[in-house]
């Protein structure tokens, strides 16, 4: 094992990291500003797959597929919020739980309705699907390479956004106090219901971007979303930083123990949260 | 206790009306029963919903597809079909084949896909001796420690298209070779039954690499499969899982140095949503859709025309479950009562199979040939007969 496995398999952590990023910060923002606990967010991951396939399918091409899916996922989000979670804003935690368990099956039953159960696959556009050799045995897909420069691109946009615009700013107010952001005059509704379809669109979109290298399968939402939670747990509820410092983490983590330690792999990233919650129960960035 | 339902009948009055039918349907079937001419029933246990869905329905399809080419009956009875959505579900399985074997009454069981759902539904058979026909789930114990004389498989056990990997690679020259499978019951015995051919016949496994299943995140684990640099890389992954494996294996670059091979699940159904990655894949089977035999071409040509789809390996064990049974119905001239004489019968019979013709061990497991084939414009393309008639070794069963 030379460096250069060691510096791929960086590589392959970073990567792996900045998908869950795009996933975990739309769920922190809504846990943050919301106070919703959003089980369905997988759901979303797995529809933004599912439109990605489906419109790429009818247009043949990835991204005139994404950039059909995206409106789609964003009203959906809005639906959801407006249909569904406006209702349990001042119920308990565990009214949520239930709501959004429930939307869970529901999705899933209409994802079978709608796709069936097979497992599909989606075509990388021709322009990026080739390789770059790294080594003489080894090359590096460049659509990998495209999904980590347009994760960082949204993660740029998101900074920018959040801490340069009036939007974001209202966002970040509401994060760190909601009953004074409504007492100014703030109309409180139309925050929650953007924020909740941005977090929506958010974890549709890594569904589209991830499709193609991950294939489309039914439940492909389900494990995403309990590693976003162990990310947003780790990061800190409600802070976008602590979700993209905990997704590399995490990352990284799942990376090199299925490499340095594969006999307890599956348990790597959970030892890890059992660690920084131990000396920060709060999160990285969370306020205590 | 006496409150009137909405329609006025008081609850007694309704539960001693359902005890009253209760008691003259059991007093009536054994009536029907001497007649002779009630229909056979048969129950199958299998999957219409969930990741197996395609399999059970392709096995039920199939079954039916093979009763129908005999008249609809069996024995010179008429056939009728009690069918339960497995779910594929394991904590099910005990409730769902309890319910088709004393409330349905079945006379024979087929199912299921599944073999966790498999064993939950053995272990039951064997203590109500209904004769059972399992077409597809691979557990090495369902003819092993649970083997029983009224079970019967017409599909293959996990140990089939594994041992048979290792001869293969051996044969093309692969010595130092990388085994890689999802950590589960089913991967780890496809995996014992490779690594015994192939370590037996002088290979060496440079590193072995169980991967947790059902996860599909494969990257991490191909770039140490670059670094290690073996001869070639064995594997066992199925449905989503060898969509997945096979794609990231091509865009990792190694299939243009490591050549990849398989059990036969790694591109069986699935090399339409591999696409070109799939090209010169190797695995090895019980059956390929392009086997040239008279019996394959009739097969897939009557499935094709009933059902407007192509059939796979799935309908192949399907068809061959109800083959088996027509056999011992006709053994007995339709009569269910004569287990014994029906059980040596099927014991002894030989299935015309679409993937040749083959016959049961004693622990009742199909004796058959495994091919190797290569993967040629998303096609399964046979490329030999690796092992001719290969037995299951049938480790813990009474009867072997």
């Amino acid at each position: 094992m030379d460096l250069s496995f060691y510096l791929i398999q960086l590589l392959n952590g970073i990567q792996y990291g900045l998908l869950l990023f795009l996933v975990a910060s739309g769920l922190t923002l809504i846990f943050g500003i919301m106070g919703i606990i959003n089980l369905a967010h997988g759901s979303f991951y797995m529809f933004g797959a599912y439109l990605a396939f489906w419109f790429t399918g009818l247009t043949g091409h990835l991204l005139s597929g994404i950039l059909l899916a995206l409106p789609v996922a964003l009203v959906m989000g809005y639906a959801v919020e407006r249909l569904a979670i406006s209702f349990l804003y001042r119920r308990d935690h565990l009214y949520q739980v239930l709501l959004t368990y429930a939307l869970i099956l529901i999705f899933n039953e209409l994802q079978r309705m709608f796709w069936g159960s097979d497992v599909h696959s989606v075509p990388i556009p021709p322009l990026f699907s080739g390789s770059v050799p790294l080594t003489d045995t080894q090359a590096y897909p460049v659509y990998r390479l495209l999904i980590s420069l347009c994760c960082i691109g949204i993660a740029l946009g998101m900074y920018w956004v959040i801490q340069k615009t009036r939007l974001g700013m209202t966002i970040r107010a509401g994060a760190s106090n909601r009953e004074m952001v409504e007492a100014l005059g703030i109309n409180v509704n139309r925050l929650f219901a953007l924020v909740f379809s941005l977090g929506a669109a958010l974890a549709a979109l890594a569904g589209m971007l991830a499709a193609p290298v991950n294939t489309v399968y039914p439940g492909i939402g389900d494990s995403i979303l309990i590693i976003s939670f162990v990310v947003v747990v780790i990061g800190g509820i409600g802070s976008i930083k602590g979700a993209f410092i905990g997704a590399m983490l995490i990352g990284l983590a799942d990376t090199f123990g299925k490499v340095l330690l594969p006999e307890v792999a599956s348990m790597v990233v959970y030892a890890l949260m059992a660690l920084v919650l131990f000396w920060r129960p709060q999160g990285l960035f969370g306020r205590g | 206790m006496s409150q009137a339902t909405p329609t006025g009948i008081k609850r007694r009055t309704l539960l001693k009306g359902a005890a009253g039918v209760a008691a003259a349907s059991t007093l009536f079937h054994p009536v029907f029963a001497i007649g002779g001419q009630a229909k056979v029933k048969v129950g199958l246990l299998l999957p219409y919903t969930g990741t197996y869905a395609k399999l059970g329905n392709n096995i039920k399809d199939a079954l039916a597809l093979r009763i129908e080419q005999s008249g609809g009956k069996m024995g010179g009875r008429e056939v009728e079909f009690v069918s339960i959505d497995s779910e594929a579900k394991p904590p099910k399985a005990p409730e769902l084949t309890k319910k088709l074997i004393k409330k349905e009454q079945v006379d024979f069981l087929v199912g299921p896909v599944h073999s966790v759902v498999g064993m939950a539904m053995a272990k039951m058979a064997r203590q109500d001796g209904l004769i059972t026909v399992i077409p597809n789930a691979g557990a090495n114990q369902l003819t092993g420690e649970l083997c029983a004389p009224n079970i019967f498989r017409t599909s293959f056990s996990s140990y089939q298209p594994g041992f048979p990997g290792g001869k293969a690679m051996l044969e093309d020259g692969h010595k130092r070779v990388v085994l890689m499978y999802w950590n589960y019951g089913f991967g780890k015995q496809v995996a014992a039954a490779f690594k015994q051919s192939f370590l037996a016949g002088g290979g060496t496994i440079v590193k072995e690499i169980p991967t947790p299943f059902p996860k599909v995140d494969f990257q991490a684990y191909l770039t140490e499969v670059a670094a290690l640099q073996p001869d070639a890389v064995f594997t066992f992954y199925a449905g989503g899982g060898a969509v997945k494996f096979v794609k990231d294996y091509a865009a990792a670059g190694l299939n243009k140095h490591i050549p990849l091979y398989g059990a036969g699940f790694l591109t069986e159904g699935v090399t339409a949503a591999q696409g070109a990655a799939a090209e010169g894949v190797r695995t090895t089977l019980h059956y390929a859709d392009s086997l040239d035999l008279p019996a394959n071409h009739r097969f897939r040509e009557a499935f094709q025309q009933a059902y407007g789809r192509p059939a796979d390996v799935y309908a192949v064990q399907g068809y061959d479950a109800a083959d088996l049974l027509l056999q011992g119905m006709a053994a007995v001239q339709g009569d269910t009562g004569a287990r014994a004489e029906m059980i040596t019968a099927m014991e002894s019979s030989t299935i015309d199979s679409p993937r040749g013709a083959f016959t049961f061990s004693r622990a009742h497991n199909p004796v058959q040939n495994i091919y190797l084939r290569e993967v040629v414009n998303g096609e399964n393309r046979v490329l030999r007969t690796v092992e001719e008639r290969l037995e299951d070794p049938a480790e813990g069963c009474s009867l072997a």
